[in-house]
């Protein structure tokens, strides 16, 4: 199959981009500073970055289109505002998670921002569901760009004016260059940021524009230390097929009234783990020391059993040390118990810790 | 102090008197991207000539050092377990890995030399 490009591939060529093949598209993993720079960068001023290979996934329909999805998403549509968005998950009747994304109530309908290798298959899934009553489309001829870090409110407002009265988790309609984009205050680094929707043919000049106000391009390398700071899932690695929203630790995620009375799919398993408790638990891990262990290290008890598998693993660069992400059995699952860890045969220790490894820095209550 | 010789898994090596002394090439470094990890030989192990001695994780992989000659380990560079980062501000410089006391100079005679080295990289990362 031939590798796809976002519609910025160019100027990440002439930004010196290294690329790698990440869900069918060359994508830059980092740029010529390197990845803990471009991740110090984002947290202390701004990053930009290009995540158009997600899928924009826009359904439009009337107030059926709503009952129809919280058959599927187990949110609270009906009380969810117009330009409120929700992070949220497919699942399959088992629970086990297809895809996770944030869904984003717009006018007459729902904007849903997909993972890249998982976009074609949920369209798939969603037409089967919904059938063919309501329009749906997965936008190729828009790009989404984030810019995220504590400058980024002023950079960003300098350009599209009014972006600074949104809440976290909010978005809106604003002009740029004659073209409408769709603004999101939200992002997956642990900053202050935006997502932006627009039109290919404008996000070229657009991320020039970020640049020339002192924001500059990141790489996927430092999207994902951020993001493993920040303690957010990553599809394909604390997320799949085989775990459900209550293993992964994200119940916050599912809305109160709809824990009461189900009627999504999974909602029968995730109700029934709730009650029970799931098996294996999504926990924060810190190695003592430096070593860092990467995905599929083995973890260990003291007694030599093995307890659970790391899903991610990395040098966290804020926090200057090696930070993961894995799954333990649930009675290692309390902060500060002793772990060993597996790595190039030997074991070493580590212990659970909260999440997230560094402090978020959401705005709230702009207005 | 030798001519510097270059292997094929990136590593440089002097040799001054029977003792190598072993690092990573700058072109290994700007493959690898930041490096934040480095595990090095145990002093007074012995090491086999293209065997592993050693790890540099980036902070997108962990990639094994290999040791060019065969050798007792003599002394290993401590200030880059302590400080990774100095293996990309200086890796043919102040941030060397390990000294062997070589059994066989002869070993060195397959090395690459700087130019040999130079065409294998650009060769090989292209």
């Amino acid at each position: 199959m031939e590798i796809k490009r976002t519609t910025l591939n160019k100027l990440h060529q002439s930004n010196k981009a290294k690329f790698v093949e990440f869900a069918g598209y060359e994508m830059p993993i980092q740029y010529s500073k390197g990845i803990i720079e471009e991740h110090k960068f984002t947290r202390t001023h701004s990053g930009i970055f290009d995540v158009s290979h997600m899928g924009q996934l826009f359904i439009f329909g009337d107030k059926s289109l709503t009952e129809e999805l919280e058959k599927i998403f187990p949110l609270d549509l009906k009380n969810l505002k117009q330009n409120c968005s929700k992070y949220s998950f497919l699942m399959n009747e088992d629970a086990g998670i297809y895809d996770d994304l944030i869904i984003t109530k717009i006018e007459e309908g729902y904007l849903i921002i997909l993972n890249a290798a998982c976009k074609d298959k949920d369209f798939e899934i969603l037409s089967n569901l919904l059938g063919s009553k309501f329009k749906m489309s997965l936008d190729n001829n828009r790009s989404l760009i984030a810019i995220q870090g504590p400058k980024s409110v002023e950079i960003l407002n300098s350009i599209i004016n009014g972006v600074d009265r949104l809440n976290f988790m909010t978005g809106n309609w604003f002009d740029y260059d004659n073209q409408k984009l769709f603004v999101t205050r939200s992002g997956y680094t642990g900053e202050d940021g935006f997502e932006i929707s627009i039109s290919n043919d404008k996000a070229e000049k657009f991320v020039e524009n970020l640049i020339e106000k002192g924001a500059q391009l990141i790489g996927l390398g430092a999207r994902d230390t951020l993001r493993l700071e920040a303690g957010l899932c990553l599809y394909g690695h604390e997320l799949d097929i085989n775990k459900t929203p209550v293993e992964a630790n994200l119940r916050w995620a599912i809305s109160k009234s709809r824990l009461l009375n189900g009627g999504f799919i999974g909602s029968k398993k995730i109700m029934n783990q709730l009650q029970d408790g799931a098996n294996q638990i999504r926990v924060g891990i810190k190695p003592e020391g430096r070593l860092i262990a990467r995905e599929k290290t083995k973890i260990y008890n003291d007694t030599d059993k093995q307890i659970g598998e790391i899903t991610s693993g990395t040098f966290g660069p804020s926090v200057n040390g090696p930070i993961a992400m894995g799954y333990v059995d649930r009675e290692f699952s309390n902060v500060d118990t002793k772990i060993l860890l597996e790595v190039r045969g030997k074991k070493y220790p580590a212990n659970i810790c909260a999440l997230p490894f560094y402090k978020k820095n959401y705005v709230k209550g702009v207005n | 102090m030798s001519e510097v010789k270059f292997s094929k898994e990136h590593e440089w090596i002097t040799l001054e008197g029977d003792v190598a002394t072993i690092g990573i090439t700058k072109h290994a470094t700007e493959m690898l991207g930041d490096i934040v990890f480095a595990e090095l030989p145990e002093k007074g192990s012995n090491v086999e000539k293209d065997g592993t001695a050693g790890v540099v994780e980036s902070t997108k992989a962990a990639s094994d050092v290999y040791t060019p000659v065969s050798g007792e380990v003599v002394d290993t560079n401590q200030s880059i377990v302590d400080d990774p980062s100095k293996i990309n501000e200086d890796p043919e410089g102040g941030a060397w890995f390990f000294k062997l006391k070589i059994k066989d100079s002869s070993e060195l005679d397959s090395l690459m030399n700087k130019e040999q080295y130079d065409k294998f990289a650009k060769e090989t990362s292209s």
